[in-house]
Formats: structure tokens, sequence, C-alpha cells
């Protein structure tokens, strides 16, 4: 088994005819999801629609993205037990999505979380602000994911780069043009359920090879290389640094725009929160799949043919496949990924052009006053400003390290999308000051001081020793973003902001007046 | 359904539910610094004594594995009881206030 020869990188027919399935399907129901798709209310939340349980499913098919399948898979492959720190990271932040956010944000809000914040503030610097801090971290986010789906393509499927980053780019418009919310919805479903079964049929056919046992996988590994495998590693070296990225993971998780506006699309508070729990449940199944996927390719596979394909592990999980599964198998595993990619991005290209048409053209340039039809016509318009965007981005930065860009665009979202939600929610004396001070603070020091940390002035810039000394800037921006939040709040008072605050409690509890 | 407003504003300044929204924003907070200090712990462990986690409870299975993954489940079996104690006990209250509210 060890010395197998990989098909990785040829033309594998099985996974083009998968993935030319998906495509397929998926655009099916755009075409039926595109005649229930006419008002604003249907183009951003699938007309509040989609149950507890759909949007459960959804919000993992948008959150669990390629980067984390082959990414963490490939960390414990190489890793081991360091994998599983990372991937903890990656889920602690649900449950504070819904302690805090998830039935306060689907009372308060009708399509954008800029919609909360700027509930009792004044809309306009309020909306400018929360847009900037939105469209900050979907960008980011949005160029890691193309310049990630163009690499992974052109070694699954022999396309090249370009070729792979355009067909993403017209697939994903071609869902939320059309289809808006309810076919990213139902990709946002589909992907969820294909790469849940997916990893669960190559963890059972893993398993296979030692009698159904996770134990006896653990002892080969153990065995194979040393215990050191099933022991923290070098991953938390440096106290601080671990403690920023956990911020950024997980309030960042709260604050990530695709994310929050998958709650407008359920009928009510008690919805969404039925959907965190769901959510949570796979996300958190997902993890402990990619473990076992992880030491099931270390063993079956070995550490030195992976990281012969790919130094940081990301070829692992099809390794795998392709080492338990043959040929037909690490197909529909790429086709997988590759599906996976689309979903991410679709729910990305959603939440911006919300963002531009609901927040920025509605709100700021025509003062809240727009009717049904300019509204959507402007929405789809912006879906293809953004589409277009993500295939210039992804073409642009071609072949370059864009690794940190996930990582910070977590960090702007727990910096300033985050912090100036929480205290629009509890607290009373937030201010619109306030408000636009807490985003760019924490929008503009993220991405200073990442520029800045050992992650960009050292890894890609080259210099000897970086400026700022954390990997990722959460840890400062964040609590920078609140500090400036509450202080600008205290020093200039708005009565008509606070008056409103004991009404607006009949809402966020209650959900008198929700959308 | 439409809202009946003297009602509405006698209900916002009622004990009751002032009442309510502490006790979801304190249980809420409650849960929160739980997961925040679970997790937090779970990190400055692995900073500060990682050889706690390197503990053999197997032939090579360590602590940490079952550790690690029962981090995973706390996260999931936390949003379970915040879904169960807002079923049972605050959306009861909330229909309750609601239906004085509303009129049909």
């Amino acid at each position: 088994m060890e010395n197998f020869q990989s098909t990785l990188g040829q033309v594998n027919i099985a996974s083009i005819i998968i993935f030319f399935l998906f495509v397929g399907i998926t655009l099916a129901i755009t075409y039926w999801a595109a005649k229930k798709t006419k008002t604003t209310s249907e183009f951003y939340a699938a007309d509040r629609s989609i149950s507890g349980f759909q949007n459960g499913l959804a919000l993992a098919g948008d959150y669990m993205s390629a980067a984390s399948f082959l990414g963490i898979a490939g960390m414990v492959a190489l890793k081991g037990y360091d994998g599983l720190i990372y991937s903890i990271g990656f889920l602690v932040g649900w449950p504070l999505v819904m302690f805090l956010i998830a039935e306060p944000l689907r009372n308060l809000g009708k399509f954008t979380f800029a919609d909360v914040v700027a509930f009792r503030l004044q809309q306009k610097p309020v909306r400018i602000a929360s847009s900037f801090g939105s469209l900050m971290t979907i960008v980011f986010y949005l160029i890691a994911q193309m310049v990630g789906a163009g690499a992974l393509i052109t070694v699954l499927f022999g396309l090249p780069y370009e070729v792979a980053v355009i067909i993403v780019g017209i697939v994903m418009v071609s869902y939320v043009l059309f289809g808006g919310m309810l076919a990213t919805t139902w990709v946002q479903i589909i992907k969820a359920i294909l790469l849940l079964g997916g990893a669960t049929i190559l963890v059972v056919m893993t398993l296979s090879h030692f009698d159904m046992n996770p134990i006896k996988l653990i002892n080969a590994a153990a065995q194979k290389y040393s215990a050191a495998v099933l022991s923290p590693g070098g991953f938390v070296t440096n106290p601080w640094d671990a403690i920023s990225l956990g911020i950024a993971l997980i309030l960042g998780t709260a604050g990530l725009p695709h994310i929050l506006m998958r709650f407008f699309t359920v009928p009510d508070a008690k919805q969404a929160r039925k959907s965190v729990f769901i959510a949570t449940g796979f996300i958190g199944y997902f993890y402990i799949l990619t473990f076992a996927i992880g030491f099931g390719a270390m063993v079956l596979v070995g550490q030195d043919l992976i990281s012969s394909f790919d130094k940081g592990g990301n070829m692992a999980a099809l390794l795998l496949a392709e080492s338990v599964g043959g040929n037909l198998f690490i197909g529909f595993i790429a086709a997988v990924a590759f599906a996976t990619i689309l979903a991410v991005v679709a729910g990305l290209t959603l939440s911006g052009a919300s963002t531009l048409s609901h927040d920025l053209y509605v709100n700021v340039i025509k003062k809240g006053k727009s009717d049904e039809k300019g509204e959507v016509k402007v929405a789809r318009i912006s879906t293809l400003v953004i589409g277009v965007l993500a295939i210039v981005l992804g073409l642009v930065f071609k072949g370059q390290n864009v690794a940190f860009m996930v990582g910070l665009a977590f960090a702007i979202a727990a910096s300033a999308n985050f912090p100036s939600l929480i205290l629009s929610i509890l607290w009373k004396k937030f201010t619109t000051k306030g408000a636009v001070a807490s985003i760019v603070t924490g929008a503009g020091l993220a991405i200073i001081l990442i520029f800045l940390s050992p992650t960009v002035w050292v890894e890609i810039f080259h210099n000897p020793e970086a400026i700022f000394p954390l990997k990722n800037p959460a840890l400062i921006s964040m609590t920078a973003s609140f500090i400036v939040g509450i202080v600008v709040s205290l020093i200039s008072p708005e009565p008509e902001a606070q008056s409103k605050f004991e009404d607006e409690k009949l809402r966020t509890y209650l959900g008198i007046g929700a959308e | 359904m439409s809202v009946n407003e003297s009602k509405a504003a006698e209900i916002v300044n009622s004990e009751k539910f002032k009442k309510l929204v502490s006790k979801r924003v304190n249980f809420s907070i409650s849960l929160t610094v739980l997961m925040l200090s679970v997790y937090f712990g779970f990190i400055l462990v692995i900073a500060f004594s990682k050889e706690l986690l390197s503990v053999k409870i197997g032939e090579h299975l360590t602590i940490g594995i079952p550790i690690g993954i029962g981090m995973i489940l706390f996260a999931w079996i936390l949003t379970g009881v915040y879904t169960q104690w807002a079923n049972k006990t605050y959306d009861k209250s909330v229909r309750e206030l609601r239906n004085q509210i509303l009129q049909k």
C-alpha cells in the first residue's frame, strides 16, 4: 500500500462526471429558484422560508471550506495532534454565535448584520463603516478561496489555473444572480451532505483496514512514526500567539457576514437557534472525521508521499481516498472538494452583493427609499460586480501566498464586525460615533498589524524580524476596537439612541415587529 | 395582528419583562464565559504544561485525544443545553408576553 502510484494531477474521468453532475443538478435548482426570486426578501433571504434544520446544514456548508477539509486533514497527517488543536478553534465560535448573536440578529435585522448595528443609530455613517468591515472580510476571504480553488483544481483536474478560476467565478455568479439566496442555500445544503457523506465513507473505508477500531489506527500511527504524533507538538509555542489566533477564530466566526446573513433566511428566532445547534453538531462531527482522515493518511499513505505532493499536506485526504478507494473514489472526493469551493464562494458573493446593494445603495445613497424592483436589480448588478472582482483578484494573486488572508478575514470579522454588533445589541449607551470609531479602529489595526506581523513581514516580505510580534493581530485589534467603541460612546452621548434602546428590547427579546 | 401600543409600553416597563431579559442575558453570558474558559484553559495547558496531555491511557493512546474530541463534544452539548433551556423556559414566557401585546 505504501508505495502506490497516485494518479493525482491527471485527468480523472470519474471526477469530471461527478463534478458535472453536481453543477448540472445545482443549476437545475437555480432555474427552479429563479422563478421564486423576484422580491428583495426572496433574493436576500429566500423569503424566510428555510427551516432550522435546512439552515443548520446550509450554515455547515457555508463554513466547511475546502481549506478546512484538505488543510486540517493535511495538518493532522503531517503533525498529528496539533491539527486537532487547530480545528477546535474553528468550532468554539459556534456556541457564542448561538448565545450572543443568532436570536437578537434574527429579530432586529432584515437582510444584513449592518441592519442590527444601525438599528437605533444614524443610518448613513454606521452603514458606511459596517460595509467597510463587511467588504474587507469578504474580499480577503474570497481571495483566499479563489486562489485556493485555482491551485486545487489545477492539481485535481489538470486544468490551467486561469480556466479554473473563471469556471468557479461563472458558476457561482449563476447561482447567486439568478437563484439568489434560495439557490445558494440549496447549493450549500447539497454540498454539506456530499462533504459529510464523502468524509464518512472515507473514514469507514480507512477504519476497515484497522478492524473498525480507531484505537488501532492511532496505535499504528504511533508505531509507524512516534508517540509524539499523539501529543501536542509545536503548534502552541507562544501562548500569546495561540490566544490571539483563538480570539480571531472564535469571535471572527461570530462576525462573518456570510454566516450572519444566513440567520435571516429562517422564519423566527427559535429556528435561528435550532439552526446553530444543527450546524455545530455537523461541523463538530466533520472535524472529528478530518482527524481520523489525517491519521489514516499518515499511516496508509505515509508522510513522505503526502509532503512530496504538497508541503502543507493539502493532498492528504485525496491521497488517502485513492489509497483506500481507488480511482473512482478519489474522483468523487475531488469533485466534492470542488463543490465545496463553489458553495463557499457563492455564499460570500451573495453577502458581498447584499452589502453593496442593501447597505450602501439603498440605505446610504437612496436614504432608505427604494422600490422593490429597483433594489433587486441593483442587487443583481452588485452580484456581477463581486463576481468579476473575485475572478480578477483570483487571477492577480495567482501563485501568491494568500494563506494569511483567511486569518486576516477572521481577524477583521472579530475586530470590526463582532464588537460593533455585540455592543449595539447589549449596550444602551452605544452611539453612532462609537460604532464608527470601533469599526474603523478594529479593521484598520487588523490590516496594519498583520502586515507588520511575522506572517507577512517575515514570511512574505522576507524581512529578518517582524515589527509586530503576534502572527494574528486579533488580540490587540479586537481589544482596541472595544475600548475605542466604549470610550467614544461615553464622550459623545446620543440621547435619541438611548431612548430607543428600551423599545428595541421588545423586538430583540420577544420578536415583536421582527421582519 | 397588530401591536397594542399602551400594553407594549406597560410590558417594557414591567418587572416580569425586565426579569426575563436579565435572565436571558445572564444565562447567555454565563455559557459564553464557560465556553471561553474551557477553551482558553485547554490552550493554556498546552502552552504551559503540555506533558499533562501526553499521559498515556492505553498502549499508545494519550489522554489528550479524548480531551480534544471532548472539547468538540462539549461545544456542541452547550448549544444543546441552551436550546433546551430556551425552548422550555424562555419561549414560554416570550409567548405569554407576546400574546398580551399582540391583538388578534
